[in-house]
């Protein structure tokens, strides 16, 4: 069941220059996955729609999410101020999700999977539940993680469920370049990619990845986030479900979306 | 005991509050938050007798105290709609209203007729008032003529109490209130959004692909009261309003301006359980005011 509901602020502290690392203890924390997101209100009543913001981590005992953010706004640069003890109103859990079970038995023979994830710039706090996740389901995984600098945040913590990689854009650390070159310098193989991260680097994942599955999260602007304003759509190569003109809401039938099965 | 319910052509509601056509789906969505039980009408999402694609995205953005919404009236056309949405409402004790959408006369008369053979439809919202869509739709809503001969040929194309869906970008709401009255109107619903634009400064862009979108929200409810207000006094059919409104308050307002009913619409995203809570504001209104019956209060300020 998603419902709007009330957070308490945990702990919140800057992990690199305008990125926060933000704890909140809510009961949206039993039922959150790696690549769903809440929708975060603002106090401020004329910035009224709930910002999407992925989850990055559920604690082990299901009590709380971490959010990383970058503040790129109005409502980013409110929730950065945000303290230890204060209230924050949420709205979740939003979105699919990754189906761990379907990555873990992608090839169908019962041998362990490996799992290439890919994060470029905000979309790595995500991949950091996924990593976890499919970890914790038997999967091999290895990450590779865009910066634009050597200003990293997040990238130790990969190490604990993955051989991890890096790349920035002005080669100040790991590969020079975005997560594709590293992956080719590194000669990485696998079975299957799990990605987020700007337009550009997922359509050249995309095309990358050819015929092996590729799971992708999308972002768009949204309004209800729950599936009903119809704001947020994406194209789809078949007719879905829901819309039957091949548009699909990423606010519910994703963010996570197949690569072959999107028009982006 | 407090009465809620109110009656328009002769259908009664157990209360005034509805939600805004394209802020609720079917209903469906919503369904996990709040009971459709506890709402007078369930409004749907624009409806053709085609599915139609949208506009390409972005499609909505934050405005101050609102927002801008170019959707471009995505449906699944008329027969997944009654084959799936139908069904589902059918479930619940509340009533429905289907809100319809076209390009030309026809096109509405097609979606018409056929939703005269749905029993689970209570009555038809016609909207002529998207301002979102190229073709057509706008045009029936600012022209008195047309908007008349429109409701004229849907009216006879169906048994269904119509009401029609007025735009706000006119120069005069008196008279398409009138026009609508005119050419058989059950009903008026208003307002839809009013047209609006955003310029993303940083990408010296537009916000929306489709350049305006409709505004929406709080920031608007002003100007929704005055031509509720205006338009009430204009005719004699009952009239359903909207335009921001988010508590028990803002609908008591809409009341005493002369609306029979209201609409909760871009707040729905904002509270999730804003229309069931808009009908308990009105009750404790009414309980705190000792007023019996809420129909005593509909146009009230003159
Ligand atoms: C599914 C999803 C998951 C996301 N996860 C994260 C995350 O984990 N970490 C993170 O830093 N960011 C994430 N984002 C982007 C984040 O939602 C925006 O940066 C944020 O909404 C900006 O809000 P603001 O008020 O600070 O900016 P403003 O520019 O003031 O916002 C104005 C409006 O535009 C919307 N908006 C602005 N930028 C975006 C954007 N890029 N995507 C969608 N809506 C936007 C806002 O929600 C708001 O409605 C995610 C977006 C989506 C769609
Ligand atoms: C995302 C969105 C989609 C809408 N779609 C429709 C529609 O399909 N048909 C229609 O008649 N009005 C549509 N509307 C207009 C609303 O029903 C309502 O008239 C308007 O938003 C004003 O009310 P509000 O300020 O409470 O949202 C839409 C509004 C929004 C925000
Ligand atoms: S944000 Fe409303 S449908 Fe996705």
């Amino acid at each position: 069941m998603k419902s709007k509901t009330k957070g308490k602020v945990l702990s919140q502290k800057e992990l690199a220059p305008g990125i926060f690392d933000l704890k909140i203890e809510t009961v949206l924390a039993q039922q959150a996955r790696s690549g769903q997101f809440v929708g975060v209100y603002t106090r401020d009543a004329s910035a009224l729609l709930p910002r999407p913001i992925s989850i990055c981590e559920v604690s082990a005992d299901k009590k709380s999410i971490r959010l990383v953010y970058r503040v790129a706004g109005k409502g980013t640069g409110e929730f950065s101020s945000l303290k230890e003890g204060d209230d924050v109103t949420l709205l979740g859990v939003l979105g699919n999700g990754y189906d761990i079970r379907k990555i873990a038995d992608i090839k169908g023979d019962g041998t362990q999977t490996k799992a290439l994830l890919l994060g470029g710039g905000i979309g790595i706090p995500p991949m950091l539940e996924l990593a976890g996740e499919l970890a914790a389901a038997g999967v091999k995984v290895v990450s590779v993680m865009g910066y634009r600098d050597d200003k990293t945040f997040l990238l130790d913590e990969f190490t604990k469920y993955s051989e991890t990689y890096v790349a920035t854009e002005d080669g100040s650390l790991g590969t020079k370049g975005n997560v594709l070159d590293a992956v080719r310098e590194e000669n990485l193989d696998f079975d299957v990619i799990c990605a987020c991260g700007p337009m550009p680097m997922l359509r050249a994942i995309k095309s990358f990845a050819g015929e092996k599955p590729a799971f992708i999260s999308l972002e768009e602007r949204m309004a209800c986030g729950v599936g009903a304003c119809l704001g947020c759509v994406v194209g789809t190569v078949r007719e879905d479900h829901h819309s039957h003109v091949n548009n699909a809401r990423i606010c519910t039938d994703g963010p996570v979306f197949e690569a072959s099965e999107v028009d982006i | 005991m407090i009465k809620t319910e109110v009656t328009i052509a002769g259908v009664t509601f157990k209360n005034p509050v509805m939600e805004g056509s394209g802020t609720f789906g079917s209903g469906m969505e919503y369904s996990e938050f709040v009971d459709l039980n506890r709402l007078g009408a369930v409004v749907t999402k624009g409806v053709a007798n085609v599915p139609w694609p949208g506009n390409p995205t972005p499609r909505v953005c934050e405005v101050y105290g609102g927002m801008l919404n170019a959707i471009g009236l995505q449906n699944p056309g008329i027969e997944v709609f009654c084959e799936r949405d139908l069904p589902f409402l059918e479930q619940f004790d509340t009533r429905v209203i289907v809100n319809v959408c076209g390009r030309s006369v026809s096109d509405y008369v097609e979606v018409a007729e056929r939703l005269s053979e749905e029993k689970r439809v209570d009555m038809l919202e016609i909207n002529v008032s998207c301002p979102n869509v190229k073709e057509g739709a706008i045009a029936f809503g600012t022209d008195k003529a047309c908007l008349e001969n429109i409701t004229k040929e849907i009216k006879a194309h169906t048994r269904k109490p119509v009401i029609m869906k007025l735009t706000p970008n006119v120069t005069d709401i008196a008279e398409m209130a009138r026009a609508a009255e005119s050419g058989g109107a059950d009903a008026i619903s208003l307002i839809n959004t009013i047209t609006g634009m955003k310029i993303d400064i940083e990408r010296r862009r537009f916000a929306l692909a489709n350049k305006t979108g409709g505004m929406s929200g709080p920031a608007i409810k002003p100007i929704a009261v005055r031509m509720v207000y205006q338009a009430s006094h204009a005719v004699k059919i009952p009239v359903i309003g909207m335009g921001g409104i988010a508590t028990g308050e803002d609908a008591i307002e809409f009341m005493m301006a002369g609306a029979t009913a209201v609409s909760v619409g871009m707040m729905n995203f904002v509270n999730p359980y804003a229309t069931v809570e808009c009908a308990y504001g009105i009750e404790d209104y009414l309980t705190r005011h000792g007023i019996e019956d809420i129909n005593e209060i509909i146009g009230c300020v003159g």
